[in-house]
């Protein structure tokens, strides 16, 4: 057998195993609207765990972060400090959010919006920001299945069918069992994510220098200016580190599937405690910046970053470990991509199509639609991948301006009792439309600070000025409760 | 119309100044820490100074869960 066959026969086998945890994980269960998105709301610490896990340790974590770390340098730190905050920011929101989804039987951000504000085409523009910030984040998976089987098979598969394959398998076991396979074959994918992590992070180092220390020692040596910001970029500084950071943290949660996993968790103090040990799972991650500055003195000159990883992983070990190592990044891809394919099905079917277009659908229908979307959105993020080119962490910052835009409606929704629709809608709007131009015309980063966060801050800025200058008419909810309390006394 | 979520519990003050103790560490103080020298076990000063707030923050954060049970026995259940 080829060193490629050896890589590409390992890959196929864990795949596989992923896939059969999967489909067994829902075999015996009768899958309604609930059961599919929510898993029946009985989720514990440890699953819940899991599927969060699951769902930040993606694709980018794997081969992204490296790349970065690779072509970059210092900047890329920015990935610790907002894996680490962004569970800061959710032990503050999230269990919070619980209670409101138990009580109004939530499934979606959007269904949170709809009963906040009461509006449906702000629940629906909602919808549509979680939609298209999710184009980039899959793109982005698959783009990293690709990299991952060709440089396995030592160039003999391409991307193209790699991916198609990877798009298949995900279709077909989120088709047959939502949320609960997702979570387990999880399970998976985060054991071997983490043997991997480990092992490169420490055997790479090893390997070529004889140790972590004399590999730091050399590169800050030989590169001390890689390791700071701004690295080998002109204008990702200090400033660019705080405002991703921030925009990132806060963003986290606001993706819509992390926002509807929330609701899969058992009661609100499985959220925090959750919140409590889940940043040391970011550990996991510097072992893999190890690997990325490793790469910087064993591998120069790379065109694509997000190939550093793994060719450096290729001229390490032997091609059986090499193999485990792309079967964890491929499950590590795939996890994400269902999860994202679910949950934009869900959304499309539930707070879109139905509130806006057909509002006598059944729950039958509405499941019926989603799985249906699910075929589609497979195809159409395929062939995004397919015809997309951007570095990994490009993709996804791209899609965190995007979506941390819901964050102003989320946190003033809670906490803010004088927050209107108006200024949601307007803010909201200000800050898609400020992050989209600022991206789309090549301004990112703005005077050094990342659009994104610019983007928020107008969005914010807006919102609560818009609440202020319209408050709510009269007739306020809390009002109408307060007038139906004392005429019931 | 919407819906006023007037019973939801915000945090309180002890537990918010104990989960911004990892965004002073690991966020805006990143001009005092973005630097190579000293190395600490070996890494460049950056990276271990964000290592090691990555170990830190879960004791932040288990303050803050103290806090906040400490805060909601004395208030009682709000249901």
């Amino acid at each position: 057998m080829t060193p490629g066959a050896i890589a590409l026969a390992t890959i196929l086998a864990i795949v596989a195993i992923g896939a059969a945890v999967g489909f067994l994980a829902g075999a015996r269960r009768k899958m309604d609207l609930e059961q599919w998105t929510v898993g029946g709301r009985g989720f514990g610490a440890a699953l819940v765990f899991l599927l969060m896990a699951g769902e930040v340790y993606t694709t980018f974590a794997f081969l992204g972060a490296s790349g970065w770390a690779y072509s970059r340098g210092g900047p890329t730190l920015y990935v610790l400090a907002y894996l680490t905050l962004a569970y800061v920011v959710s032990f503050f929101i999230l269990p919070q959010l619980w209670e409101v989804g138990r009580q109004h039987r939530l499934q979606t951000q959007s269904d949170f919006f709809n009963m906040r504000y009461g509006n449906r085409y702000l629940a629906g523009f909602v919808c549509v920001v979680g939609l298209l910030s999710f184009i980039p984040y899959v793109q982005l998976q698959l783009t990293g299945i690709g990299i991952i089987v060709s440089i396995a098979s030592f160039d003999s598969i391409g991307r193209v069918p790699a991916m198609s394959l990877a798009v298949v398998l995900l279709v077909a076991f989120v088709f047959a069992n939502g949320v609960r396979a997702v979570a387990w074959v999880s399970v998976v994918k985060d054991f071997l994510m983490v043997i991997a992590a480990v092992a490169i992070g420490i055997g790479v180092p090893f390997a070529h220098f004889g140790g972590i220390a004399p590999m730091f020692a050399a590169l800050a040596h030989a590169r001390p200016e890689h390791l700071t910001m701004p690295g080998a970029t002109p204008n990702l500084g200090h400033g660019w580190y705080v405002s991703t950071v921030m925009l990132t943290s806060l963003g986290a949660y606001m993706w819509p599937h992390a926002f509807g996993a929330t609701f899969t968790a058992k009661d609100a103090d499985t959220l925090r405690r959750n919140a409590i040990v889940m940043p040391l799972y970011t550990l996991t991650l510097a072992f893999i910046f190890f690997a990325g500055f490793a790469a910087v003195l064993i591998v120069p000159g790379l065109k694509n970053g997000d190939l550093a990883l793994l060719t450096v992983v290729r001229g390490t070990f032997p091609p059986w470990f090499l193999g485990v190592i792309g079967g964890a990044g491929a499950l590590t891809a795939m996890v994400p991509a269902a999860i994202f394919i679910l949950t934009g099905a869900t959304l499309f079917a539930k707070n879109l199509y139905r509130p806006l277009f057909a509002p006598s659908m059944t729950d039958q229908q509405v499941a019926r639609l989603a799985r249906g979307m699910v075929i589609l959105l497979g195809a159409i993020s395929l062939g995004l991948a397919i015809y997309g080119s951007s570095t990994l962490v490009s993709l996804l910052l791209t899609g965190y301006a995007g979506v941390t835009q819901c964050f102003p409606g989320v946190v003033l929704g809670l906490y803010w009792k004088r927050v209107t629709a108006r200024g949601i809608f307007a803010g909201m709007t200000v800050g898609v439309l400020a992050a989209a131009w600022l991206m789309l015309t090549h301004r990112d980063p703005v005077f050094g600070v990342n659009a994104g966060f610019v983007a928020l801050c107008l969005n914010f800025a807006v919102a609560v000025a818009g609440s202020l200058a319209y408050p709510a008419q009269q007739t306020s909810p809390v009002d109408r409760a307060r007038t139906s309390q004392l005429a019931r006394r | 119309m919407g819906t006023m979520l007037n019973w939801v519990k915000t945090p309180s003050i002890r537990a918010l100044a104990l989960g911004f103790v990892p965004f002073l560490a690991m966020c805006f103080s990143v001009p005092l820490w973005d630097r190579v020298e000293p190395l600490v076990l070996g890494l460049p000063f950056n990276l271990f100074w964000l290592i090691l707030w990555i170990v830190l923050t879960p004791c932040c954060l288990w303050g803050a869960y103290r806090a906040e049970s400490a805060d909601s026995r004395r208030t009682g259940p709000r249901r």
